[in-house]
C-alpha cells in the first residue's frame, strides 16, 4: 500500500511505526491499514475517526491515564484505553457506543468539576483540549458541585518570562513532564504526591530556578490553558500561521509564525520540520522580539566622519552617496582596496547578491564571510579529504549510531534541538566519548547520559589527540582495510598508516602534552573504532586553532580508516554555529571561490560566470577577512561593505579591528541595529529581520529551508537584497530581480549541487538537502554513499605542531571561550530580548586551585590580561575547568572578550585561533582601560545616532 | 601587509607539510597553497621578500618552494 499521508493539523495521539510490516484492521466499519506496532488510536485517526482523548499526543509516547479514549474490540472483554493498545490483524474496533458514551461524560465531569468554569476569559479559550472533550462527550452537567475540595486557588507561576504555569487548569495528564523527558531529555518536571493530591512540579522550585531550560516543549505538549504563552495571554489566539525557519543557530528548526495580521502572537515549532520534528530551543521559540526592539534602526544614515553625529537620509541619498565614495575610492586606491563581508546571518540569496556585488561590478574577489572565524577549516579540510565542503550526514542520523563522539562542541547549549535527539539516542544505550577541556553538560550533567570517555585535552591539543587515536587503530589492527582498499586513495593512506604508527603518535607518548592517561586514549580510540556505527560532531572546538584545519582532515582520516562513512548512523558532522553557515559558504562567499566551492582560477566556471554576470572576472583569490584588516592597517584597503556581521565584536584582537576600520575611508554595514562595527561606519543601510524578507537558509545538514516573509520591513519595505541590488544599480550594474525566488534560480542555473532548488521544490518538500540534481531530484540525506566526491578518499598527514601561543610565567593560564544556551553569537539579537533572565553578563570560570592561588573568590571583578590586551569580568569558582585553564563567552560587547584574544590563526584559513590564549588573571577593582574607553566611545556613538539607544552596561559593584 | 605576519603564516603552511615523505611534492603543495589562497598583492609581497630581502625568518622549504613554483 501507499504510506500513509499524514496531516501535521492532526494530531494522531500516538507516534507512527517504523515497522514495515503492515496491519489492516477495521474501526468502526472503515478498514484501515496501518504498520505493526501503532496504537488503535493512531489506526482510527488514520482512518479519519477521532478518538476523544486528554493525556495523548502523537509527539509523546503513550501513558494510558485519562481513560478518555476507552473503545470496545469485539472478541475482547472490557473496555480498553485506546492510546497505549497496539493494532492487531483483523480487529473490529468500536469507538462510540452508548456505553462508552457514559464512561466518557462520567470521566469528563470529574474533570470539569475541578476546572475553573472561566472559559470565556481564559487565554487558551478556541485552542483547548479539555474544551473539546467536554464538548465532543456531549457533558451537559456537572452533578459534583463545586464546593467540595478543588485546585482552584493554586497560585501561578509566572517565573518564566515567557509563558505562565496556572495549576488551578492542571488535568494532571503528566502530558508536560513527558515532553520534558521524552522531547527535551531534561527531566526538570515531575508529578509529585498521588491522587487528588498529585500535582506537576518543576523540582520544588519555580521554573525559572528549576533546570527547566524553557524550550517551550511543555508548552506547546499542554492541553490545556496551565502552561501557556505570555503572549498568547496578551495578544489573544493567532488567526492564520506560516511556516519559516529560525534565524539562530545551524540546527534550522522549521517554525509556524502564529500571526495576528502582521503582528507575530507565536511562534510554535513545525511539526514537519525536517531537522526539528516539531521541537525547539528557547532562542528561537520565544526570543524574537528583537524584531520589534526599539532600538532598531529604520530610516538609511551617512556621516562623513565617524567623529561626526549621523545624518538621517533617504534611500535614494544613502545609496547614492555609498556608490560614489566606493567609485572614488575605486579611483583613488584601486579595486583592491575594495571588499564585502556578508555574515551567516543573511539568507543564501543576500550572500549571494553581495559576492555578486563585488566580484562583477568591481572585478575583484575581495569578499568574506563571517564562516572565516569558525568553519572555513572545515570547508578546506573537508573538501580535501572526501572532496565537499560539508557535513556528511543528515541529522536523523543519529539515531542509528551506536558510538557517539563529541570533539569541541557543547550540543546541549550551541544545537539544542540537535542535542535533545543526541540524548534520546544515548539515553537508549549509544556510547558516548567526548573531547573537550571543559566538563560541558553532556559528561555527567544531563539525566541518564553519563560520557564513557572524557578525554580532558588541553586546550591546543586536538591534533595530538586525533594522532594518538588514530596510533591505536592503525597499529591494534582496527582499519578496516576493505573499505579504505575498495573507497580511498592507497597510497594516501600507507603515507598516513606509516606516519600515525610511529613511536612519537603514540598514547605513550603524547599522554602528557595531552593531560590525558594512555590507557583511557586507547579505550576510546577501540571504541570508536569497534563500537558498531560510529560518528563524529565536531564544533569550533576543532577549528578555532592555528591547527584546526588539520585537526578537520584527522577527523576525516579517521572515519575513512574505521569505514564510518557513507551510510546512515556514521559519518563526520560538524555542528555549524549560526543558521546559514552552511549556506553563506556555498554561495560563494569566499575569497578563492565562486558559488559551490569552485576556485575562481578555474577557466571553465569563470567563463560560465562571465557569460551569465557579464562582467569580467578575475582569476585572483581575494583578501580574506584578517587580510582586508592587515591591509587597512597599513592604508591599503579602504571601502567595505558589510552585511549583517559585526567584525568588532566577533573578530579576534578588537583593538586591531578598531584600527584598521579607523584607516577605512567608506564603512558601509547594513544590519538591524547600530551594532559595533556600525560605531566605525559612514553608511549605515537599516536590514530587515528574518519576519521581513523572503529567501532560503541552509543547516548543518545542508537542508534549504524556507524563509517567509510575514510583516512588512521596517525600514521602509526593503528586503536586504533589494538594498544590495540598489547599491549595484547606483554602481552602473542592475540586478534584475523582482523576487528572491528569481535569485535561487539564477543559483541553480550556475551551481551544478543546486541544479534541482527552486522556491517551488521547496514548497513542495518543505526543505531539501543538496546536491539537489537530475539524478537526487529529491535531495541527498547522506553524502558519499558509494563513493566519496572527489572519487577516492584522500588521507591526509597530520603532524602535531604546539601552537606558538604558549604560557609562560607573565601569562601562566589558557583563556579558552563558548557559547551559552540562551544567548546567541554578538548576542545582538538574544540581548534585546528577555533571555537576559537567563545570562545577562559573560562570566569567566576558573578552577579552585588557580582562584586561590591568586586570592580569588566567587563573584570577585578579575582583570584578564593577554599579549593583545586586557578586560575585567566577574569570576566563577568551578571544576568544571581543568587546572590552568580559563573559560568565558562572548555574548556582551563591553566584556571584550575579544579584547584579549590575538591574531593567531589556522594555517590554511586564517581562522581565528579564539580557543587558545594566555593569559593572566588578576583580582581588580576597576574597569580595564579598554572598557572605560569603550565605554566613552559607544555612548558618543549610540547619541550621534540622535535616538534614545541602549548602550552595554558594565559597572563595578 | 605587515611583513613578519606574512612569514609566521607562510611557515606555518611549511609546517603543515613538513612531515610529508615526498619533499619535492611537499614543496609544489606549499607555493600551491599560496596560489590558491593568498591574494596577488600578498603573494607580491612575500616573494619580494625571499627575492630581494634574502627571505630571513622563512623556513627554508617555505622560500625554495616560492622561489620555484609562486605564480605572480
Ligand atoms: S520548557 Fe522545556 S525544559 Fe522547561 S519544563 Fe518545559 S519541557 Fe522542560
Ligand atoms: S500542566 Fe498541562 S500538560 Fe502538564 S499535567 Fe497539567 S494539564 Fe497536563
Ligand atoms: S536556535 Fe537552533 S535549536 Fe534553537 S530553535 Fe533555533 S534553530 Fe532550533
Ligand atoms: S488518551 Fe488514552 S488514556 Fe488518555
Amino acid at each position: 500500500m501507499d504510506d500513509i499521508k499524514y496531516d501535521k493539523n492532526i494530531d494522531y495521539g500516538t507516534p507512527t511505526s517504523q515497522s514495515t510490516k503492515q496491519v489492516t484492521l477495521t474501526v468502526d466499519d472503515r478498514e484501515v491499514t496501518v504498520p505493526e506496532g501503532v496504537s488503535i488510536m493512531h489506526a482510527a485517526a488514520v482512518a479519519g475517526v477521532m478518538v476523544p482523548k486528554l493525556c495523548a499526543t502523537d509527539s509523546l509516547e503513550p501513558f494510558g491515564s485519562c481513560r478518555l479514549c476507552l473503545v470496545e474490540i469485539e472478541g475482547r472483554r472490557g473496555y480498553p484505553a485506546s492510546c497505549p493498545t497496539p493494532v492487531a490483524e483483523g480487529l473490529k474496533v468500536h469507538t462510540q457506543t452508548p456505553k462508552l458514551a457514559d464512561i466518557r461524560r462520567g470521566t469528563m465531569e470529574l474533570y470539569i468539576s475541578d476546572h475553573p468554569l472561566d472559559c470565556l476569559t481564559c487565554a487558551a479559550n478556541g485552542d483547548c483540549e479539555l474544551q473539546d472533550m467536554a464538548g465532543a462527550v456531549g457533558l451537559r452537567e456537572v452533578r459534583y458541585g463545586y464546593e467540595g475540595e478543588n485546585h482552584l486557588k493554586s497560585t501561578k507561576d509566572e517565573s518564566n518570562p515567557y509563558f505562565t504555569f496556572d495549576p488551578s487548569k492542571c488535568i494532571v495528564c503528566s502530558r508536560c513532564v513527558r515532553a520534558c523527558e521524552e522531547t527535551q531529555g531534561t527531566f526538570a518536571l515531575t508529578i509529585q504526591g498521588r491522587g487528588f493530591e498529585s500535582k506537576v512540579s518543576a523540582g520544588n522550585k519555580n521554573f525559572l530556578d528549576s533546570e527547566c531550560v524553557s524550550c517551550g516543549a511543555c508548552v506547546q505538549a499542554c492541553p490545556t490553558a496551565t502552561l501557556i504563552e505570555k503572549t498568547v495571554i496578551e495578544a489573544g489566539t493567532p488567526e492564520h500561521s506560516v511556516t519559516t525557519t529560525c534565524a539562530y543557530c545551524g540546527v534550522g528548526c522549521s517554525f509556524d509564525a502564529e500571526m495576528k495580521g502582521e503582528e507575530v502572537v507565536r511562534m510554535t515549532p513545525s511539526k514537519h520540520g525536517g531537522a526539528n520534528h516539531g521541537h525547539s530551543c528557547v532562542k528561537g521559540r520565544f526570543a524574537w522580539g528583537y524584531a520589534t526592539h526599539k532600538d532598531r534602526i529604520t530610516t538609511p544614515m551617512i556621516r562623513k566622519n565617524i567623529s561626526d553625529p549621523w545624518q538621517q537620509v533617504s534611500w535614494d541619498e544613502a545609496i547614492s552617496y555609498a556608490a560614489n565614495e566606493l567609485n572614488r575610492i575605486n579611483q583613488t586606491y584601486g579595486k583592491d582596496a575594495i571588499g564585502g563581508i556578508t555574515s551567516s546571518r543573511c539568507t543564501n540569496e543576500e550572500v549571494y547578491v553581495t559576492q555578486k556585488l563585488i566580484r562583477a561590478v568591481f572585478s575583484v574577489n575581495n569578499v568574506d564571510t563571517c564562516a572565516r572565524v569558525c568553519h572555513s577549516p572545515t570547508g578546506y579540510g573537508l573538501k580535501q579529504t572526501l572532496g565537499e565542503s560539508a557535513g556528511t550526514q543528515t541529522f536523523d542520523s543519529v539515531m542509528q549510531s551506536d558510538v557517539i563522539f563529541v570533539i569541541g562542541a557543547n550540543p546541549t547549549d550551541g544545537h539544542p534541538v540537535f542535542a535533545s535527539q543526541m540524548k534520546r539516542r544515548l539515553r537508549e544505550g549509544a556510547k558516548l566519548i567526548i573531547a573537550d577541556p571543559r566538563e560541558i553538560d553532556l559528561v555527567a550533567n544531563s539525566p541518564h547520559i553519563r560520557a564513557d570517555y572524557h578525554l580532558k585535552l588541553r586546550p591546543g591539543t586536538n591534533v595530538a589527540l586525533i594522532s594518538a587515536l588514530s596510533h591505536v587503530i592503525v597499529t591494534e589492527g582496527l582499519v578496516q582495510e576493505a573499505f579504505v582498499k575498495e573507497r580511498c586513495e592507497w597510497d594516501s593512506f600507507v603515507e598516513w598508516r606509516d606516519f600515525v604508527a610511529k613511536p612519537e603518535n603514540a598514547p605513550e607518548a603524547l599522554s602528557e602534552a595531552l593531560g590525558i592517561d594512555a590507557k583511557t586514549l586507547r579505550d576510546a580510540a577501540r571504541l570508536y573504532a569497534t563500537g558498531g556505527n560510529a560518528a563524529i560532531y565536531y564544533g569550533l572546538g576543532v577549528t578555532e586553532h592555528s591547527q584546526g584545519s588539520t585537526t578537520v582532515m584527522g577527523i576525516a582520516n579517521l572515519a575513512m580508516a574505521t569505514g564510518n562513512v557513507g551510510r546512515e548512523g556514521v559519518g563526520v558532522n560538524p555542528l555549524r554555529g549560526q543558521n546559514n553557515v552552511q549556506g553563506s559558504c556555498d554561495m560563494g562567499s569566499m575569497p578563492h571561490e565562486f558559488p559551490g566551492y569552485r576556485h575562481v582560477a578555474d577557466d571553465a566556471t569563470r567563463a560560465l560566470f562571465e557569460s551569465a554576470w557579464d562582467r569580467p572576472l578575475s582569476k585572483e583569490p581575494g583578501l580574506r577577512i584578517p587580510n582586508m584588516l592587515d591591509q587597512a592597517a597599513e592604508g591599503n584597503f579602504k571601502g567595505l561593505y558589510c552585511v549583517g556581521e559585526d567584525i568588532v565584536q566577533s573578530d579576534p584582537n578588537t583593538q586591531h579591528v578598531t584600527h584598521a576600520l579607523e584607516q577605512m575611508e567608506c564603512v558601509i554595514v547594513q544590519d538591524l541595529f547600530l551594532n559595533e562595527t556600525a560605531m566605525f561606519a559612514h553608511v549605515f543601510f537599516p536590514g530587515a529581520s528574518f519576519l521581513e524578507k523572503s529567501g532560503t537558509f541552509t543547516n548543518a545538514e545542508r537542508r534549504i529551508s524556507p524563509v517567509r516573509r510575514v510583516m512588512t520591513p521596517k525600514n521602509g519595505g526593503l528586503e536586504d537584497w533589494q538594498v544590495t541590488a540598489k547599491l549595484a544599480q547606483a554602481l552602473g550594474y542592475p540586478m534584475h530581480y523582482n523576487h528572491a525566488s528569481e535569485i535561487m534560480d539564477e543559483i541553480a542555473r550556475l551551481t551544478p549541487t543546486f541544479k534541482g532548488v527552486s522556491f517551488k521544490k521547496i514548497d513542495e518538500m518543505g526543505s531539501v538537502q543538496w546536491p539537489c540534481d537530475d539524478e537526487n531530484p529529491a535531495g541527498t540525506p547522506i553524502m558519499h554513499i558509494d563513493a566519496f566526491v572527489r572519487g577516492k578518499g584522500k588521507f591526509f598527514i597530520t603532524q602535531y605542531v604546539p601552537t606558538t601561543e604558549k604560557v609562560n610565567a607573565k601569562y601562566p593560564l589558557i583563556l579558552t571561550t563558548g557559547r551559552i544556551l540562551s544567548q546567541y553569537n554578538v548576542g545582538a539579537q538574544t540581548r534585546r530580548t528577555k533571555n537576559v533572565a537567563w545570562h545577562d553578563e559573560d562570566i569567566l570560570e576558573i578552577h579552585p586551585h588557580d582562584a586561590e592561588d591568586r586570592g580569588i573568590q566567587e563573584g570577585d571583578w578579575v582583570g584578564i590580561r593577554s599579549r593583545a590586551g586586557d578586560t575585567v569580568l566577574r569570576a566563577k569558582v568551578t571544576e568544571r575547568v581543568q587546572v590552568g585553564v580559563v573559560y568565558t563567552t562572548f555574548h556582551h560587547p563591553e566584556s571584550g572578550a575579544n579584547v584579549i584574544t590575538t591574531e593567531n590563526s589556522d594555517w590554511a584559513t586564517n581562522c581565528p585561533e579564539f580557543k587558545v590564549t594566555a593569559v593572566q588573571i588578576t583580582r581588580v577593582n576597576q574597569l580595564s582601560d579598554w572598557q572605560k574607553h569603550y565605554k566613552t566611545f559607544s555612548e558618543a556613538q549610540l547619541a550621534y545616532a540622535g535616538r534614545d539607544l541602549e548602550a552595554a552596561k558594565i559597572e563595578l559593584d | 601587509m605587515d611583513i613578519q605576519r606574512l612569514i609566521s603564516m607562510a611557515n606555518q603552511i611549511g609546517d603543515f607539510y613538513e612531515s610529508y615523505p615526498n619533499q619535492s611534492h611537499a614543496q609544489h603543495e606549499i607555493a600551491g597553497h599560496l596560489n590558491k589562497f593568498w591574494a596577488l598583492p600578498m603573494r607580491k609581497q612575500i616573494a619580494q621578500y625571499v627575492n630581494e630581502q634574502g627571505g630571513t625568518g622563512l623556513h627554508a622549504a617555505v622560500q625554495a618552494s616560492i622561489k620555484a613554483h609562486l605564480q605572480l
